[in-house]
C-alpha cells in the first residue's frame, strides 16, 4: 500500500506541483477502501473460513463446494449450531502457499471465522496449517494427503479429513501381497504426494513380501507425463506388476499410451485414487479393466447413511456426487459437530472438542483421533470395469482408515512433541 | 537399451516432436515478424484440442475426427485474428515487450472462458479411426498413430518452407523476420503482414492442440505447459527459424524420452532416477544452447544490439518528487493506527512485490533487460532466509542480511551469462536459469523441503505482531527502492542507460557495457532478495513457487503495468496488481476473466503502462 | 613515432574483403582524411582503429602502444575519440547530459552508485556544448535534436577525455555547407590548441581538400593513392576511380 495510488507518484517526466496533496488524497482513498470491510455480527451467526484453489483444481473442487454448500444448508435448516446459524466465507485461495496464508489471515483476522477448513494441494495445506498454529486457530484439512500434516509436522490446531497418501497405499498393499508378484515397476508424479506413495508402497511391500523386487521407477513431472516413453520404459522392464500414483491428466495420458501400447495385457496394475470419479470419469472408454484402485463407487454403495447423502445431492444439484462431493459435505459437518460438542467457539475449546470426535459419514462413521487428529474416513478398494462405456469400480470393499494407521507408539515418534 | 526399446523411445521422441514443432513453428513466426512476445499462443493450443474433441465428437467417425483437424486450426486462426486486429494492433507502437501484457491478460481471460464452455473436467478425445493400436516392429511396439505424427512434423515443416520460399507472401514475412526496417521501406502493407502472420501461427497453434487429441486429454493446463516448451523451442530453434525450430522439437523429444528410457542408473553404488531430469532437461538445454550459440540451432548469428522503438526523455526528480515520497511513507508508517489487521497483511504483500517490482524494473527500464526469470533470485532469497533461520538457527535480522547477499551472487553468475546477449534471449536465459534453480529446490527435499518447502518460519516474538511486522516490510522495502531509484539517478545509473540507449556509443566512451550490466544484475538480485526474504517472513514459510514461473511472469506484469518509462511505473504496478487481484480473488467467481479484462482495458487506455498514461495526461494537461 | 601506426590490417565478411592489408599514418597534429566511394572500407577501417572489430590480421599501435583488438572502453582511457558514419547518442538524456556522461566516465566515476549524476561536470559539459555550437541546446532531449546538431553532440562526447586522436567518420552528413565548413574550423582549432590528432573521412571533396593535411584513397578496402591533397586530387587513378562517380 505505501505508494499506491498511481496519481501519487510524480513520473520521472513531470516532476512538479504538489505531489504530496496527491498522495494524501491517494492514501485517504486506499485507507477507506480498506476501512469498509464487514465485521461480523457476532451473536446470531458463527463464521467458518473456507479456502480453496478453486480455481486452479476446479474438477476435484468445483463438487466439492457442492458437498460443503449442501451441507451449510442441511445445518442451518435443522436450526443451526447450539441455535446459532453457520455462515462460511469461502475464498479462492490461487493454489499457491503466499497467497493461502494472506487469505487465511483475512478470514481470521478482518471475517473474524472461528475456524478454518479447506485446502487441496499438500503444500498449500501445510503452509496453512503452519498459519494456524501460529494464530492458534482451527484449520480441518479436507482435502491435502500429506502424511506430514498430520505427522512430522503435526500441530494442536490441524486436522485432517482425508485418507492419507500413506493409508491409501496400506489399502492397497494387502491385495498386492495376496496376488505374489515378484517384478513391481512404480510410476508416480515427481512431488512429494507421488514420491511418498511410492515409498510407503515400497517399504510395506517388501516387509511383508520380502523376495519382491522392484525392476523400474519412472517419476514424471506432474501435468507433463511423457506417457509413450514412460509406457515403452516401463514395459522394457519387463515387470510383473505396476503401481502408480498418477491421477489427473497424467493418469488420463498413461491409460491411453499404456492401451494403445498393450503394457497392461497380462499385468496387475494398481493406481491410487484411480478410482475417484473426478479422475476415473474422464477415461471413459478408456477406462483399463482389473485395475486395482482407490476411489468411490457411489452408483453402488447402498448403506442408509449414503443412500441419504446421495439422494440430497441428486436432489440439490441435479448431478452425482464425486468423492470432492464427500469430502466437502463430511468437512463442513465435521466443524459443525466440533462446535457443538464444545459448546463454545473458542479455539482451543474447539480444538479439545475436535479431538476424539466421532461424526456418521456417508462412509460411515469416522472418528479424529486425539494421537494424531487423523480422521478415520476410509476409502474403497475395488477394481477397474467398463459398463456402457463408463469406467466403475467392481468387487469393491469399504477399508476403514483406523485400520490402516501405523500403531499408536510409532505415530507418537512421527510426531513432534508439542 | 535393447535396439527395440531404442526404436520405439525414438519413434516417441519423434511423435512428440512433431506437435511441438507445429506449435512452436506458429510462435516463431509471429515473434519473429511482429516482435510479440505471445503467451497466449498456449491458450490457442488448448483450445485447438477441445474444439477438436468437442467437433470430433460432435460429427462422430472417422469424419469427425479428420474434419475436426482443419476446424481447430481455422477456430484457432479465427480467434488470431480477432486478438490481432482488437488489441495487438493498437499496442504494436507501445514500448518494447508492452505487448506481453496484452496477452498475458488473455491467457487468464481465454482459461476462464473455456472453464466456462467446456466445464472442469478433462476431456480424453477420441482415437484417431484407422490408427488406434499399435504394429510390432520386431521387438518394438509403435503407436500407429505417433507414426502418422512422425510424417506429419516434416510435412508441415515442407509445406511452410515452401511457402516462404515460393509465395511472394512467404518472401515478405521472411522479409520481415530478418529486417523490418527494410520492409517498411519496400511499402509493404505491414499491417496485413502481421494479421496474416498472426492467423497463420494461431492455426498452427490450433491444428497441434488438434492432433493431439489421441494423445492427450482436453484440460484446463494445457495452456501453460504448451507455451513455456513452445518458447524453449522457438529460442533453442533460433528466432524465426523454422528449420531450426524442427531440429529443436525433435533434439527435445528425443532428450526427454533417452531421459525416461534410462530410468534409474546406478554410478559407483550412487543411484539416480534420470527420469526426474525431465523436469528441467529443456531448460538445461536451452541455457546452454544460449551460452554457446546465441542465435539458436537454425538462426544466423546477428547483430546482438537490436534498435529501441522509442526512447524517452527521463528527467532526474527534483527535492519535490523526494518531499511527495517522504510524506508518503510518512502516511504510510501511520497506516497501522486506522486500519484493520487483514489490510496490513496485504500491505505488506504489497511492499513486498513493490521491492520485487522496482528491482526487475531497474533490469528492464534502465538497464534495458528484460528477465523473465527473476523470480529465481526473489526465491534464493526467500530460501536463504529460511535455511539460514531453520538450519542455523539466526535471528530474523541476521536472515534478512543474508538474503541479499546470495541473492546477488546468483545475479552475478547468472548475469555473467546473461549480459552476452540482449532483448527476449537474454530474458530466454534467464528464464532458464530460473527453471533450474526451481528444479534444484523442488527435487532437492533434504535441504529445501522439496516441493513442499519450508514453514513455520515465522518472525520472532518482538516482530510477530503484524503492525510492527508491516512497519519493517516498509522501512526495508522503502529503503530498497529508495537505494535503486538512488542508483538510477547516479552515474551508475547513467552508465547503465548510457548502455541501453546506444552500447556501441557507451563503449566508445570509456563505459564498460558488459561490467555496468553484470553490476546492475548483481544489484537487481539483491533487492528481489531481500524482497523475497521479507516474504518468508510475512507467509511462515516458502515453497518452490517462490520461484516459479508464474511469479516471474507476475513481476513482469507488474512492471509493465505501471509503465517500464517511469521510476514510480513498478510501484503503482505492483501495489495495483496486488490489490486488483487480492479484491478479485476475494469478490468475484471467475476472477480470472475479470482481472484479465481489467488488465486489458488497462493495456488499452494506457499504452505507456499506468503511471506513464498518468503522467502524460497531467502533461496535457498542465 | 608517429601517433597512429596501421600496418597490414585486414578485415573480411564472408567473402567480402573489406579492409585488405591497409597500412598508414598518423602523426600527432595531422589531420588525415580517409575518402573512397561507398563500402571501400573505410568505415571498417575506423572501426578496427576504434576498436569496435576486430581485424583479422595486422597491427594498429597508438603512442607506441600495441593496440590491436583492444576494446573501445580502454582506447578511450588512452586518448581515443570517435564519432560514428550512423550517429549514436543516448536518447533518454538531455544533450548535456549525453556530454555529462561522457565527462562522467572519463573522470573514471561511472560505476558510483550515489550523488546525482546531472550535478557532475555541468560547467565543462556546457563549455564543449559551447564549443560546438550547440550551448543553446543543452537542456534539450537528445531524441528532438536534427542530424547535423546529434553529430556536433557526438563531436562534444569525443572530446569528453581530452583525446590524442580524434576518428570522425563523415563528421558533417547531413549539415548545410556553411556549418560544415564551420565545424571543421573547429576541428582545425582543436588540432592547434590541443596538440589533437585527426583522421576524418567524407564525402564531400571540398571539406576534404579544405581541411586535410593529407589524403588516403581506399577502394575495395586497398589503399589506391596517397599523400597531400594537391598531388591526390592530380593523380589520374584517383579521378578516374572515384571523383568521377561520387563529384556531385
Ligand atoms: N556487418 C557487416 N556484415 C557484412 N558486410 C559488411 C558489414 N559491414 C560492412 N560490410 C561490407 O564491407 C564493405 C565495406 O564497408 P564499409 O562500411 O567499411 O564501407 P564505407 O567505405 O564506410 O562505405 P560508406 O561510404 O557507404 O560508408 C562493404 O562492401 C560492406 O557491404
Ligand atoms: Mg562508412
Amino acid at each position: 500500500m505505501t505508494t499506491a495510488n498511481p496519481e501519487t507518484s510524480p513520473s520521472l517526466t513531470t516532476p512538479r506541483r504538489r505531489p504530496w496533496l496527491r498522495a494524501l488524497v491517494a492514501v485517504a482513498c486506499v485507507l477507506g477502501c480498506a476501512g469498509t470491510s464487514r465485521f461480523a455480527a457476532a451473536g446470531d451467526v458463527i463464521r467458518i473460513g473456507e479456502l480453496n484453489a478453486y480455481k486452479t483444481f476446479p474438477a476435484f473442487l468445483e463438487p466439492y463446494r457442492k458437498g460443503w454448500q449442501l451441507a451449510l444448508e442441511e445445518i442451518n435448516a435443522a436450526g443451526g449450531v447450539a441455535g446459532r446459524r453457520l455462515e462460511v466465507v469461502s475464498r479462492d485461495d490461487n493454489g499457491n502457499p503466499g497467497d493461502a496464508v494472506r487469505v487465511a489471515e483475512e478470514l481470521a483476522s478482518r471475517e473474524h471465522v472461528v475456524a478454518l477448513f479447506g485446502g487441496f494441494a499438500s503444500h498449500v495445506g501445510l503452509a496453512v496449517s503452519d498459519f494456524a498454529r501460529q494464530r492458534r486457530i482451527l484449520f480441518l484439512a479436507a482435502e491435502p494427503l500429506s502424511d506430514k500434516l498430520v505427522w512430522q509436522n503435526g500441530n494442536r490446531y490441524t486436522f485432517r479429513l482425508r485418507a492419507s497418501t500413506y493409508m491409501q497405499t496400506a489399502m492397497l498393499v494387502p491385495e498386492a501381497v495376496r496376488l505374489h508378484r515378484r517384478r513391481w515397476a512404480l510410476v508416480y508424479p515427481n512431488y512429494e504426494y507421488g514420491q511418498a506413495a511410492a515409498e510407503a508402497f515400497k517399504a510395506l511391500l517388501k516387509a511383508r513380501q520380502p523376495d519382491v523386487e522392484f525392476v523400474a521407477e519412472q517419476a514424471p513431472p506432474l501435468g507433463k507425463i511423457d506417457a509413450g516413453a514412460t509406457v515403452q520404459a516401463l514395459a522394457s522392464a519387463k515387470p510383473d506388476a505396476i503401481f502408480s500414483a498418477l491421477f489427473a491428466t497424467d493418469l488420463a495420458k498413461f491409460v491411453r499410451a499404456g492401451n494403445t501400447r498393450g503394457l497392461f495385457r497380462g499385468r496387475e496394475v494398481f493406481n491410487l485414487l484411480g478410482g475417484e470419479p473426478e479422475y476415473l470419469d474422464p477415461l471413459r472408454a478408456e477406462t483399463p479393466a482389473g485395475w486395482y484402485v482407490t476411489g468411490y463407487p457411489w452408483r453402488s454403495i447402498s448403506t442408509p447413511a449414503h443412500t441419504r447423502f446421495l439422494d440430497a445431492y441428486r436432489a440439490r444439484w441435479h448431478d452425482y456426487p464425486r468423492l470432492g462431493s464427500v469430502v466437502g459435505y463430511v468437512a463442513m459437518h465435521a466443524v459443525a459437530a466440533a462446535i457443538s460438542r464444545a459448546g463454545d467457539t473458542q479455539t482451543e475449546k474447539l480444538v479439545d472438542a475436535m479431538e476424539g470426535l466421532d461424526l456418521d459419514t456417508p462412509f460411515g462413521p469416522i472418528r479424529f483421533r486425539a494421537i494424531d487428529h487423523q480422521s478415520t474416513m476410509g476409502a474403497f478398494v475395488g477394481r477397474l470395469a467398463q459398463k456402457d462405456g463408463r469406467g466403475v469400480m467392481v468387487d469393491w470393499v469399504y477399508r476403514d482408515g483406523a485400520a490402516y494407521l501405523p500403531p499408536d507408539d510409532v505415530v507418537r515418534t512421527l510426531r513432534p512433541a508439542h | 537399451m535393447t535396439v527395440a526399446d531404442t526404436l520405439s523411445q525414438l519413434v516417441n521422441g519423434l511423435a512428440g516432436a512433431s506437435t511441438l514443432f507445429l506449435l512452436a513453428s506458429g510462435l516463431s513466426l509471429i515473434f519473429g515478424v511482429t516482435r510479440v512476445v505471445n503467451f497466449a499462443h498456449g491458450s490457442l493450443y488448448m483450445i485447438g484440442t477441445y474444439v477438436g474433441i468437442a467437433v470430433a465428437e460432435h460429427v462422430g467417425g472417422a469424419t469427425g475426427f479428420w474434419l475436426a483437424l482443419p476446424v481447430a486450426a481455422a477456430i484457432a486462426g479465427a480467434l488470431g485474428f480477432a486478438v490481432e486486429t482488437t488489441v495487438l494492433r493498437r499496442v504494436y507502437r507501445a514500448p518494447e515487450l508492452f505487448q506481453l501484457l496484452a496477452t498475458f491478460a488473455l491467457v487468464l481471460i481465454l482459461k476462464d472462458a473455456t472453464l466456462i464452455v467446456w466445464g472442469p473436467e478433462d476431456v480424453l478425445g477420441p482415437r484417431a479411426p484407422g490408427l488406434e493400436d499399435a504394429v510390432r516392429v520386431g521387438d518394438a511396439t509403435l503407436a500407429k498413430y505417433d507414426l502418422f505424427l512422425v510424417i506429419v512434423g516434416p510435412l508441415v515443416l515442407a509445406a511452410l518452407d515452401l511457402v516462404f520460399r515460393r509465395t511472394r507472401w512467404g518472401l515478405l514475412v521472411r522479409a520481415a523476420t530478418q529486417d523490418r526496417e527494410m520492409l517498411g521501406a519496400l511499402g509493404v502493407n505491414q499491417r496485413w503482414l502481421f494479421t496474416g502472420v498472426f492467423v497463420l501461427g494461431s492455426a498452427l497453434a490450433g491444428l497441434a492442440g488438434a492432433l493431439q487429441m489421441p494423445r492427450e486429454p482436453a484440460s484446463l493446463s494445457l495452456d501453460l505447459t504448451a507455451i513455456t516448451d513452445a518458447f524453449v523451442v522457438v529460442v533453442v530453434g533460433g528466432l524465426g527459424s523454422l528449420r531450426g525450430a524442427f531440429l529443436a522439437a525433435v533434439l527435445i523429444g528425443v532428450l526427454k524420452a533417452l531421459c525416461v528410457a534410462l530410468g534409474t542408473v546406478e554410478v559407483a553404488g550412487w543411484s539416480f532416477n534420470v527420469s526426474k531430469l525431465t523436469l528441467v532437461i529443456e531448460f538445461a538445454l536451452m541455457a546452454v544452447t544460449l551460452a554457446a550459440r546465441p542465435w539458436g540451432l537454425g538462426g544466423r548469428p546477428f547483430p546482438l544490439e537490436e534498435r529501441r522503438a522509442t526512447v524517452e526523455l527521463a528527467k532526474t526528480p527534483g527535492i519535490r518528487f523526494w518531499l511527495g515520497i517522504v510524506a508518503l511513507l510518512v502516511l504510510c508508517a501511520l497506516a497501522p493506527l486506522v486500519t484493520d489487521e487483514y489490510t496490513l497483511v496485504l500491505a505488506t504483500d504489497v511492499l513486498v512485490f513493490t521491492l520485487f517490482a522496482t528491482s526487475l524494473h531497474f533490469l528492464m527500464g534502465p538497464g534495458g533487460m528484460a528477465s523473465f526469470g527473476h523470480a529465481a533470485f526473489f526465491g534464493i532469497g526467500a530460501y536463504t532466509a529460511a535455511l539460514a533461520v531453520r538450519s542455523a538457527g539466526v535471528p530474523m535480522l541476521v536472515a534478512l542480511a543474508l538474503a541479499p547477499g546470495t541473492a546477488a551472487l546468483a545475479g552475478l553468475v547468472v548475469g555473467w551469462f546473461c549480459v552476452r546477449l540482449s532483448g527476449v534471449y537474454l530474458a530466454m536465459l534467464t528464464l532458464a536459469f530460473a527453471q533450474i534453480a526451481w528444479s534444484v529446490v523442488f527435487q532437492w527435499d533434504d535441504v529445501t523441503g522439496g516441493s513442499n518447502g519450508l514453514f513455520g518460519i515465522w518472525p520472532p516474538g518482538w516482530a510477530s505482531d503484524r503492525a510492527t511486522f508491516y512497519l519493517l516490510a516498509l522501512a526495508l522495502c522503502a529503503a530498497g527502492v529508495v537505494a535503486l531509484w538512488t542508483v538510477v539517478n547516479a552515474p551508475f545509473g547513467f552508465a547503465l542507460r548510457a548502455a541501453r540507449d546506444a552500447s556501441t556509443r557507451a563503449e566508445a566512451v570509456g563505459i564498460r557495457v558488459r561490467r555496468v550490466r553484470w553490476l546492475a544484475f548483481g544489484l537487481a538480485a539483491a533487492a528481489a532478495g531481500l524482497a523475497g526474504a521479507l516474504y518468508v517472513f510475512a507467509k511462515g514459510g516458502l515453497s518452490p513457487e517462490v520461484m516459479a514461473i508464474p511469479r516471474s511472469v507476475d513481476g513482469l506484469v507488474m512492471v509493465l503495468l505501471g509503465g517500464v518509462g517511469t521510476l514510480v511505473g513498478p510501484v503503482v504496478g505492483a501495489a495495483l496488481f496486488t490489490w486488483l487481484q487480492d479484491f478479485t480473488l476475494r469478490h468475484t467467481e471467475y476472477w480470472r476473466l475479470v482481472l484479465g479484462a481489467v488488465i486489458l482495458l488497462a493495456v488499452l487506455a494506457f499504452p505507456n503502462g499506468v503511471a506513464g498514461g498518468l503522467a502524460r495526461l497531467r502533461e496535457r494537461l498542465a | 613515432m608517429n601517433l597512429l601506426e596501421v600496418r597490414n590490417v585486414s578485415r573480411c565478411y564472408g567473402s567480402v574483403r573489406a579492409v585488405d592489408d591497409v597500412s598508414f599514418d598518423v602523426a600527432a597534429r595531422e589531420r588525415v582524411a580517409l575518402i573512397g566511394p561507398n563500402g571501400a572500407g573505410k568505415s571498417t577501417c575506423f572501426g578496427i582503429v576504434g576498436g569496435q572489430m576486430r581485424p583479422d590480421a595486422g597491427t594498429v599501435t597508438l603512442a607506441g602502444e600495441r593496440v590491436t583488438g583492444m576494446d573501445p572502453a580502454s582506447l578511450f582511457r588512452r586518448g581515443l575519440g570517435r564519432t560514428f558514419q550512423v550517429t549514436a547518442t543516448f536518447a533518454s538524456m538531455t544533450v548535456a547530459e549525453n556530454v555529462q556522461t561522457a565527462l562522467t566516465s572519463h573522470g573514471r566515476h561511472s560505476l558510483r552508485p550515489f550523488g546525482r549524476a546531472t550535478r557532475l561536470s555541468r560547467t565543462q559539459a556546457h563549455d564543449l556544448l559551447d564549443r560546438v555550437g550547440l550551448g543553446e541546446q543543452a537542456e534539450r532531449p537528445c531524441a528532438e535534436l536534427a542530424y547535423g546538431d546529434l553529430k556536433r553532440v557526438e563531436l562534444a562526447m569525443a572530446l569528453a577525455n581530452a583525446p590524442r586522436l580524434l576518428l570522425m567518420d563523415e563528421p558533417t552528413a547531413g549539415m548545410a555547407p556553411p556549418d560544415r565548413h564551420a565545424l571543421m574550423e573547429l576541428v582545425s582549432g582543436l588540432v592547434q590548441d590541443r596538440a589533437l590528432a585527426v583522421l576524418f573521412t567524407e564525402h564531400d571533396m571540398d571539406i576534404v581538400f579544405g581541411h586535410a593535411d593529407r589524403v588516403l584513397v581506399l577502394d575495395h578496402g586497398r589503399i589506391v593513392a596517397a599523400g597531400d591533397p594537391g598531388s591526390v586530387r592530380a593523380n589520374a587513378e584517383v579521378r578516374r576511380l572515384y571523383l568521377g562517380e561520387s563529384q556531385p
